[in-house]
């Protein structure tokens, strides 16, 4: 599998759950738009989206990997580097 | 008591197996249609009865947002589309919940689809964390009154009433009382039950169940001498408690006047039913009312088509209301056992027979055994103007709840 192929499953996926499960609106979710405002996050909606993320890439994120996600570019960077080829 | 509140009724809500809102309800009342089914989930499950009230889920995608209804357990979704209907009655918006102290108490006594759920995930995953941020709140036996008292941003008395069959008797019986102390004005009452395959599977392995599963609509009997026991069903309801002069002073629509609460224990046995703790409960009630066993016009009864239940409740009515015999219904027989709604969803079926002039049937009644025969039992719908209703709820642990309701007079 591709790089490119690879990150485009996981912002397909992403897309998909965010879309399903916490209801955004799919046109918000932008590379560069940040991702907290972006989905109007609260301190709860942060464990609901470690069960979404691990449910749908088989892995579980910290409150420490979250402070380095700022965008949604960040969060694919973060997603590609834990469970690409690399990692 | 001359200077203790009147208490009255000014808005009710209901979504059972009967029906979604009140005319629904109405017409199976009148018709006489069950609302049960026979649910193969159970039958795979290993249940020795898979018969249950027939309860659609109601949708609330439009009405509440993904954090709230994240929040709620299947039994807040019909507590919640209950509320809304009791308060759109009352005549009580937004405004007026943002402006006055409401308060809220529900009969709820478990929440075991979450629970189970969440077991089920932590034991697969290993990781509590995996659990999301709804499992707690979904969990708690006051999931229902955590959840509606956000929505609604109620600010007054705030708990759920845990009393088996009973709770939500209770808890229209302690809204009443706080209301009569004048601590409260207003209180949001009912009950609220879930109806999955988790919720009842202990209850049906004690043999409480009726398992004549071949005609699900004729299982239900109670008082009839060949009942096998009950059908759980569930859903909740709703009801919008008041002091009079509140619902004066907003120029509310009255439905009726609560005027009775009994309760008793019967510190006794925790599953067998008690005469003189039911007659305890009974002859309370009729004491707070202030009136005569021959002021009561129809008895709800209690009975859930249990036989030893059945049988020591038509003891209890017949000590009482004998000489009279008023009209007995329990309308259980076309709703199942709503357990922890069921005091409150039989408050609303009763006041709703009491506004459309007729007593509901209480079905599968062909044989009476030696208790039922001496009660004056509605097998058939029955054309009557009444005025007084008493309804029974009795629970495991010998709990015990009757409410005397009124039609409201001036």
């Amino acid at each position: 599998m591709s790089t490119t192929t690879l990150r485009e499953e996981i912002i397909a996926k992403t897309r998909n759950f965010l879309v399903e499960e916490f209801e955004v609106d799919g046109s918000t979710i932008q590379d560069d738009a940040p991702l907290k405002e972006t989905l109007g996050l609260d301190s709860l909606d942060y464990v609901d989206l470690v069960v979404v993320i691990e449910e749908n890439f088989g892995i579980k994120l910290g409150a420490e990997d979250f402070q380095k996600v700022v965008t949604f570019r960040d969060f694919y960077d973060h997603i590609e580097q834990r469970i690409g080829p690399n990692a | 008591m001359s200077n203790a509140n009147r208490v009255v009724i000014t808005g009710l809500g209901i979504w059972s197996c009967l029906g979604k809102d009140l005319k629904e309800v109405e017409a199976s009342l009148r018709a006489g249609k069950s609302g049960i089914g026979f649910d193969q989930a159970r039958k795979d499950m290993g249940y020795r009865s898979a018969l249950t009230g027939v309860v659609p889920m109601p949708d609330l995608k439009e009405k509440l947002t993904r954090r709230q209804r994240v929040m709620m357990a299947e039994e807040c979704f019909y507590a919640y589309a209950a509320a809304e209907q009791a308060f759109a009655q009352a005549g009580i918006d937004m405004g007026f919940l943002e402006k006055n102290e409401v308060g809220i108490l529900f009969g709820n006594d478990s929440s075991a689809k979450a629970v189970m759920e969440s077991i089920d995930t932590v034991r697969r995953k290993n990781d509590t964390t995996l659990l999301g941020s709804g499992a707690i709140f979904q969990s708690m036996n006051c999931t229902v009154t955590m959840n509606l008292s956000t929505i609604f941003k109620l600010r007054g008395v705030n708990f759920t009433i845990s009393g088996a069959c009973a709770s939500g008797s209770h808890s229209i019986g302690m809204g009443y009382l706080l209301i009569k102390q004048g601590l409260q004005k207003m209180v949001l009452c009912g009950g609220a039950q879930e109806v999955n395959e988790y919720a009842f599977g202990s209850f049906d392995g004690i043999g409480a169940f009726s398992i004549q599963e071949a005609e699900p609509a004729k299982a239900s009997k109670p008082f009839d001498k060949n009942r096998d026991g009950l059908v759980p069903s569930g859903g909740a309801a709703a009801l919008v408690l008041e002091s009079l002069e509140s619902a004066l002073e907003r120029g509310a629509n009255i439905l009726g006047e609560l005027t009775g609460y009994g309760f008793s224990s019967n510190g006794a046995h925790i599953s067998d039913p008690d005469l003189d703790g039911q007659l305890r409960a009974l002859n309370m009630a009729l004491n707070m009312a202030g009136v005569q066993a021959d002021a009561i016009d129809y008895v709800n009864a209690h009975a859930t088509a249990t036989p030893v239940g059945d049988s020591i409740e038509a003891q209890a009515i017949d000590a009482v209301f004998g000489v009279r015999k008023p009209y007995v219904s329990s309308t259980k027989s076309m709703t199942g056992h709503e357990c922890w709604m069921a005091g409150a969803s039989e408050v609303v079926y009763s006041m709703l027979m009491m506004h459309g002039d007729f007593i509901a049937p209480n079905i599968n009644f062909a044989t009476p055994d030696e208790a039922s025969a001496k009660l004056n039992i509605a097998a058939q719908m029955v054309e009557h103007r009444f005025d007084t209703f008493l309804s029974n709820s009795f629970g495991f642990g010998g709990t015990n709840s009757a409410l005397i309701i009124k039609r409201y007079v001036a």
